[in-house]
C-alpha cells in the first residue's frame, strides 16, 4: 500500500512528527514498513520556469530553443520536445541539477546552440511510466497554473514528501486505503481523525425517474448505492489530483475516472462510472451472468462468462462485471454528458472466483476478494459527488438509490479483562484495555459482561481472541516483559536421533560429505540407473503440478540423487568425492495413491577418484555398523543387479535380512550419467540399521600377555572366497585365535591361471598367560592341514 | 712408575682434547681405562713395587684414572650436545610447506546450522518431532485455520498428489500431529524439508527447509514467547544481540508477530547486509489460535501455548553470507567442505 504522507495528513494530524518516528512506531503497531522514497531525495535542483521565447534551432529541425524565465535569469534551453509554448509554466533542471536516474545536467551546447538547462518531463522526475497521463507521455509537463518563478518544482507542486509502502497483512483490507491508514495512526499516536468532506443530498429523488436498481442475486450483491450526474464536461482533472494518483501508483484519465480512483483509494471502495445515456431504460440489473454468453469489457477483451458470475445489466444486455471491470458499451467517453455512479458491495468470494477464472485482476478486483465494509457505499458515492461538484465536473442530480438486502447487525463481542491479560501476560486494568480499545473505534458497554461494539470497517474482529491482538498491539509488543515458561518438560533427542548422529558421525569420521537432494525426481531416473521395468521402484508417488518432469514423481530410491551429484562434481573437476544422504523414500500403499505414502528413511553412499574402490567402500560400511554396535553380518556376492558391475557387488547381509546393496556401479549407468570413470554406491535400508542398532557396550579388558604373530601364505583356487580362508582359520584355531586378517592377495606372473597367492596374519594370544611357541606351532599346523584338506590350499 | 703415569696422563689429555666424535672418546677411554688400558695395566705392575711405594703410587694411580675419567665425561657431554645441535641441524625444514591432512567428511552447512539451533532448544527443554514430507490437506491447511479459499493452497502455490493430499509447504502439520496425539505439556521443535511450487532462481527453491516450535501448556503467554525467542537469538547470533516484536498476521496464531533481531554483521548500526535498518527479519510466531487448540482436542480454555518458524535455508544463508540459494541443493563438494 503506497501512503503519500501529505495526503494522509488530510485525515489526521501529524505535522509534529517526522518521517522515521512515524513509521518506527507504525512498524511497532503493525502497519510493517516495506521501504519509502521521497523525490527530494533523488531529484536536485529542477525550478519552476517560464517559456518567454521559442525560435527554430538554426542547425537541427527537430530542435528548438525555448528563453526560459526561472526569475533570477532568463536560460537559453535547446529542447527536442513538441509540446512547449510560448506562456508555459515548466519545470526546469538547471546546471548542477540532477534528475532521475541520479543523471547530472549540465550547461552544454546541443548542434551548436547553448543549452543552459533541461525541460523535464514527469519520466524525468521521477514517476514511473506507467503511472503518467497519456498527454505527458512523450512530452514536458506542462504546470497548470502561475507558480513562483525559481521555486523548487517539488515543494511547488509537493511533491517533497515521503511515500511509504506499508506492508498490509491479509486479515487488514481496510488499511488498503488512505482513511485506514489514517485511521491506523490516530490510534497508534492517539489523535483525532478527520473525514474528508461529502456531497449533502437535497431531499428531491429526481434520480429515480432517471435510473432504478434490481438486485437478482442478493446472495453476491449485499448493497447497491447509486447517485447520478448530469451536464458532464470531460476534462483532464487538476495537477494536484492527478500528481496524487501518480505518487499512489495510479495513472491518471480524465476527471470522472480520476475521481473515482482518487476516492477508491482514500476509502478503499471500489467505485464504477456508467455514461448513464447509454444505458437501456435507465436500468440496473444485477444478475447472474448467462452461461457462455460473451462480453467486451472496457479494456477491448471479448471475455466468455459463466452462469456463476455476477454481472451489471441494463434492461437489454450485459454493462459489466461486478466489482472486476465495466463495459466497452457503457464505459465514459470525452461525449459522455451524463453518469451514473455506482457504489456497490459484492461477495467476497464470487468475485475473487470470477476474477480467478477470467484471469482479471483489477484495482476492484483486489479489494473487493480482500473485503469491503457494506457500510461505506453512501458515504462514498457521496464523496464522489462532493469532488464532481467541487472540480465543476458536472451537476449532481437529487436523489439517492440505495438498495441494501444485506444489511447486518453491527458485531458485538463480549469479553472478559482476565481471558485477555491472560493470552498476553500483562495485567492490565479494564480502564485501561476500554481506553486501548477505544482508540481503535471499539467502544465498549458496560453491563453484567463487557461488550466490545465493532466498526463496520473492522471486517476481521469477531472473536475475543481478536480482541486480544488489538490491545497488545496497541499497548505495544515491546512492552511485554520476557518471561521464560515454566512447563514440566526436559529436552532429549530420541533413540532415533542420536542413532542418526552416530551415522553421521561415522560417515564424517570416514572423510564422507553430506549432501542434501530434492525429494522429487525425474520418473527417468529409473531408467537410468537401469531398473528392470517389474521393479517395484517404479510404483512411484506422482505430483500433479510439477515444475517440470525432473521433478515430477517422489523418489523411491536415493541412488539417481547420489549419481547426479557425484556427476557434477565430476564435471567440475572435483575429482575424489564422497558423499552420503540420509533421506526419505516414498512408496505408495496403492496405485493409484490414495493414502499417504509409506515414508522411510535410507542411506545412500557413493565414491569415485584414484583411492576409491570396492573395498573402501566396503570399510566405510562396516565403520558405519561398527559405530552402531551391529555385528554377525557379512557379504554375500550379488551377481544380478542391475545397477551394478556383476563381479562387483554384494548385498550387506544380517540375520539372514539384506540390509543394503553396495558395489561398483555398472559401466553403462556410469555412462548413463556421464561419467567416464568407476563409481561406486552403497545403498542402505537405514530403517532397520536404526532398528538393529546396539546402544549397549561391554569393556573387554586390554591383554595382558603378549601375543605370537603368524603369517601364512597359500594358492589357492579363485573361487576359495577370503571368508571361507577366515571361516576354516577361526574354526581351527580355536580360542588362542585372537585375529586373522589377510594382508596381500596376488594374480599373474608365477601363479598359474585361476589361482591366487593370499597371505594372513593370524595373532594368537592368551588372556591368562604367555603363550609358548610350541603351543601354537601345533595349533598352525592343524590350520594349514585343514586349509590343505577343505579349500585344496597350497603351502607357498 | 710414577713418572710413566704422568706421561699417560699428559698423553690421554692430548688425545682427548683431539677426539672428534663421542666414539673417539670411548676409545680413549677402553686404550687408557679398560680393561686392558694402559692405566690399568701400570696398576697391574703394582705387585712389583715397595710396601712403601705401593700405597703411593697407589693413590697417583687412582687421582690420574679419575682425572682422565672426568676429562673424559666433560668433553663427552659437550660432545654430545654438539652432536644433537648438529644433528637437529641437518634436521631442519620448511615449516611453511604444506600440512598433510587425513580428510574427515563435512556435515551440509543446512545442517550444521539445524544441530545449532537443535542444541539451543535441547537447553531450553525442547524435543525434537518429526513428520511427513508428503501431508494431507488437512493436517497442512484445514486444522491449522487456513481459509477454504487462501492463495497458499492453490495449484500455482502447493504442489499436488491427489486432491487430498499434497507436499507439506510447512513444518506446522508436525505441530497439529503432535498436538493431536500427545497431551500438553508440549513443547517441541519441528524441523524439516518444505515445498512450494516456486521456480528456481536465486531466492526461490520449490524445497526448502523450515524449523517450527510450540509450546503449549495451561498459562502460556506472550511474554514467555517473547522471553523464549529473545534467549534462542542471543544464543544463537551471540548475547549483545536484540530482539524486535512486531505484530503480524498468521491465520493459525493470534495475536501473531514477525521478530527482527539486530544485525549480526553490523552490530545494528546499519550496512549493506540489514540493508542499512539495522535489523534483519528471522521468524514468525505468535500465540496458538484458539481454532487450532480446538480441532487438535485441546481445550482452549483451559491451555494455550505459542509457535514460532522460521526458513533455516534463509539462516543458513544469512550466517554464511550465502547468496544464492541454489548453491545449496547442487552439492559442489568444495562448497560442503567449506562447513
Amino acid at each position: 500500500m503506497r501512503a503519500p504522507l501529505q495526503w494522509i495528513k488530510d485525515y489526521v494530524k501529524i505535522d509534529d512528527l517526522n518521517d522515521k518516528e512515524l513509521i518506527d512506531k507504525l512498524v511497532l503497531t503493525g502497519s510493517n514498513n516495506e521501504g519509502s522514497e521521497n523525490l527530494s531525495k533523488e531529484l536536485e535542483n529542477i525550478v519552476v520556469g517560464k517559456i518567454v521565447k521559442i525560435t527554430d534551432h538554426p542547425n537541427a529541425e527537430k530542435l528548438c530553443i525555448c528563453q526560459v524565465d526561472i526569475g533570477s535569469e532568463v536560460l537559453q534551453i535547446v529542447t527536442g520536445a513538441t509540446n512547449v509554448f510560448e506562456g508555459a509554466y515548466i519545470p526546469v533542471a538547471v546546471h548542477g541539477a540532477v534528475i532521475a536516474g541520479n543523471i547530472k545536467i549540465k550547461k552544454g551546447k546541443l548542434r551548436g546552440e547553448a543549452s543552459n538547462g533541461m525541460l523535464c518531463s514527469l519520466e524525468e522526475m521521477g514517476f514511473e511510466t506507467s503511472n503518467i497521463p497519456k498527454e505527458f507521455d512523450d512530452g514536458i509537463l506542462i504546470l497548470d497554473k502561475e507558480y513562483t518563478l525559481g521555486e523548487n518544482i517539488l515543494t511547488a507542486l509537493e511533491l517533497d514528501q515521503t511515500i511509504v509502502e506499508f506492508e498490509i497483512t491479509p486479515n487488514r483490507p481496510d488499511c488498503l486505503s488512505m482513511i485506514g491508514m489514517a485511521r491506523e495512526i490516530a490510534a497508534s499516536f492517539e489523535r483525532e481523525l478527520k473525514m474528508p468532506e461529502v456531497y449533502s443530498d437535497t431531499l428531491t429523488s429526481e434520480i429515480d425517474s432517471l435510473a432504478s436498481v434490481e438486485i437478482k442475486d442478493a446472495d453476491l450483491c449485499g448493497r447497491y448505492v447509486a447517485k447520478a450526474v448530469k451536464n458532464i464536461k470531460i476534462e483532464q482533472s487538476p495537477m494536484w489530483l492527478q500528481l496524487r494518483l501518480m505518487q499512489a501508483g495510479m495513472r491518471p484519465i480524465n476527471n470522472i475516472v480520476d475521481i473515482t480512483n482518487y476516492v477508491m483509494l482514500e476509502y478503499g471502495q471500489p467505485i464504477h462510472a456508467f455514461d448513464m445515456d447509454t444505458l437501456k431504460d435507465g436500468k440496473v440489473i444485477v444478475r447472474r451472468a448467462i452461461e457462455g454468453e460473451v462480453f467486451e469489457t472496457l479494456d477491448g477483451k471479448e471475455r466468455a462468462l459463466n452462469n456463476e458470475m455476477l454481472v451489471i445489466a441494463d434492461a437489454e444486455r450485459t454493462i459489466g462485471i461486478a466489482g472486476v471491470m465495466g463495459g466497452a458499451n457503457t464505459e465514459i467517453s470525452s461525449n459522455t454528458k451524463n453518469v451514473l455512479i455506482e457504489v456497490a458491495s459484492f461477495d467476497k468470494s464470487s468475485i475473487r472466483k470470477t476474477s480467478k477464472t477470467l484471469g482479471l485482476r483489477t484495482e476492484a478486483s483486489s479489494r473487493f476478494e480482500k473485503g469491503v465494509s457494506q457500510e461505506l457505499p453512501l458515504e462514498v458515492v457521496n464523496r464522489v459527488c462532493y469532488l464532481i461538484e467541487a472540480l465543476g465536473a458536472g451537476k449532481i442530480i437529487g436523489g439517492t438509490i440505495d438498495v441494501y438486502p444485506g444489511k447486518k447487525q453491527p458485531v458485538e463481542i463480549p469479553f472478559t479483562v482476565e481471558g485477555i491479560n491472560r493470552v498476553i501476560g500483562t495485567a492490565l486494568n479494564e480502564a485501561q484495555m476500554i481506553e486501548l480499545l477505544s482508540r481503535l473505534g471499539i467502544e465498549t458497554v458496560k453491563g453484567e459482561k463487557l461488550i466490545a461494539q465493532i466498526p463496520h470497517y473492522r471486517l476481521d474482529l469477531d472473536k475475543q481472541i481478536d480482541l486480544v491482538e488489538e490491545v497488545a498491539r496497541l499497548y505495544g509488543y515491546e512492552k511485554i516483559a520476557m518471561t521464560l515458561p515454566k512447563v514440566d518438560a526436559w529436552g532429549a533427542k530420541t533413540n532415533a536421533q542420536m542413532i542418526k548422529d552416530k551415522v553421521k558421525f561415522e560417515l564424517l569420521a570416514n572423510g564422507v560429505d553430506e549432501i542434501l537432494s530434492y525429494s522429487f525426481v525425474s520418473r527417468k531416473d529409473l531408467d537410468k540407473i537401469g531398473l528392470p521395468e517389474n521393479s517395484l521402484l517404479r510404483d512411484q508417488v506422482a505430483l500433479i503440478n510439477p515444475l517440470g518432469e525432473e521433478f515430477s514423481v517422489m523418489r523411491t530410491t536415493l541412488v539417481p540423487n547420489v549419481l547426479e551429484v557425484l556427476a557434477r562434481n565430476y564435471n567440475r573437476k572435483n575429482k575424489n568425492v564422497r558423499i552420503f544422504e540420509i533421506g526419505s523414500i516414498f512408496m505408495p500403499k496403492e496405485v493409484p495413491v490414495v493414502q499417504l505414502p509409506i515414508e522411510k528413511e535410507v542411506l545412500a553412499i557413493g565414491t569415485m577418484g584414484e583411492k576409491e574402490d570396492f573395498f573402501t567402500l566396503k570399510g566405510i560400511v562396516e565403520n558405519v555398523l561398527t559405530g552402531l554396535g551391529i555385528n554377525g553380518y557379512y557379504f554375500e556376492k550379488e551377481t544380478n543387479h542391475s545397477m551394478f558391475h556383476k563381479g562387483r557387488c554384494a548385498n550387506l547381509i544380517w540375520n539372514g535380512h539384506i540390509l543394503g546393496v553396495l558395489g561398483e556401479v555398472h559401466p553403462n549407468v556410469i555412462e548413463n550419467y556421464g561419467l567416464s570413470e568407476r563409481v561406486y554406491v552403497a545403498d542402505l535400508d537405514y530403517n532397520i540399521l536404526m532398528q538393529i542398532a546396539k546402544e549397549d557396550k561391554k569393556y573387554s579388558p586390554v591383554p595382558k600377555f603378549p601375543a605370537i604373530e603368524r603369517d601364512i601364505a597359500v594358492l589357492v583356487s579363485d573361487s576359495v572366497t577370503s571368508m571361507a580362508i577366515e571361516e576354516t582359520v577361526r574354526e581351527v584355531a580355536g580360542k588362542l585365535l585372537e585375529s586373522v586378517k589377510m594382508f596381500d592377495m596376488y594374480k599373474g606372473k608365477q601363479i598359474s591361471e585361476g589361482y591366487k597367492s593370499v597371505a594372513y596374519e593370524l595373532v594368537f594370544r592368551a588372556d591368562d598367560r604367555t603363550l609358548v611357541d610350541e603351543e601354537v606351532n601345533s595349533i598352525f599346523k592343524k590350520v594349514l592341514s585343514a586349509l590343505e584338506e577343505r579349500l585344496g590350499a597350497q603351502l607357498r | 712408575m710414577k713418572e710413566k703415569l704422568q706421561v699417560l696422563l699428559q698423553d690421554a689429555k692430548t688425545e682427548i682434547s683431539a677426539a672428534k666424535a663421542l666414539k673417539d672418546l670411548e676409545d680413549i677411554r677402553i686404550k687408557f681405562l679398560g680393561k686392558k688400558g694402559e692405566v690399568t695395566s701400570v696398576l697391574k705392575n703394582m705387585k712389583d713395587l715397595s710396601a712403601e711405594e705401593r700405597p703411593l703410587i697407589g693413590k697417583i694411580a687412582n687421582e690420574i684414572r679419575e682425572e682422565i675419567e672426568n676429562l673424559l665425561d666433560a668433553v663427552k657431554e659437550d660432545k654430545k650436545k654438539l652432536e644433537i645441535e648438529d644433528r637437529l641441524e641437518k634436521e631442519s625444514i620448511d615449516v611453511t610447506m604444506p600440512s598433510k591432512q587425513t580428510s574427515r567428511g563435512h556435515k551440509h552447512p543446512i545442517n550444521v546450522a539445524l544441530d545449532e539451533i537443535i542444541e539451543i532448544f535441547l537447553g531450553m527443554g525442547f524435543k525434537i518431532a518429526e513428520g511427513p514430507e508428503v501431508e494431507t490437506v488437512y493436517h497442512n491447511f484445514d486444522a491449522l485455520n487456513a481459509p477454504v479459499d487462501h492463495p497458499s493452497r492453490s495449484l500455482s502455490d502447493t504442489f499436488y498428489i491427489t486432491e487430498d493430499l499434497i507436499l507439506r509447504t510447512q513444518t506446522s502439520p508436525i505441530q497439529v500431529r503432535t498436538m493431536m496425539n500427545q497431551k500438553p505439556p508440549i513443547k517441541i521443535i519441528a524441523p524439516g524439508r518444505c515445498f512450494r511450487n516456486d521456480e528456481i532462481d536465486a531466492t526461490h527453491s520449490p524445497m526448502f527447509h523450515q524449523i517450527e516450535g510450540l509450546v503449549i501448556d495451561k498459562d502460556i503467554t506472550m511474554a514467555d514467547l517473547k522471553g523464549t525467542l529473545d534467549m534462542f537469538a542471543k544464543r544463537l547470533f551471540g548475547s549483545q544481540t536484540k530482539t524486535k516484536f512486531r505484530p503480524h498476521y498468521f491465520p493459525f496464531t493470534e495475536p501473531s508477530g514477525e521478530v527482527d533481531v539486530s544485525c549480526f554483521k553490523c552490530g545494528g548500526e546499519g550496512c549493506r547486509f540489514c540493508k542499512g535498518s539495522g535489523w534483519i527479519e528471522i521468524l514468525g510466531c505468535g500465540m496458538v489460535h484458539p481454532n487450532v487448540l480446538r480441532e487438535c482436542g485441546i481445550d482452549p480454555d483451559v491451555y494455550n501455548g505459542f509457535a514460532f518458524g522460521m526458513g533455516l535455508d534463509r539462516i543458513t544463508m544469512l550466517k554464511y553470507e550465502i547468496d544464492d540459494i541454489r548453491v545449496l541443493f547442487e552439492n559442489d563438494v568444495r562448497f560442503i567442505k567449506q562447513f
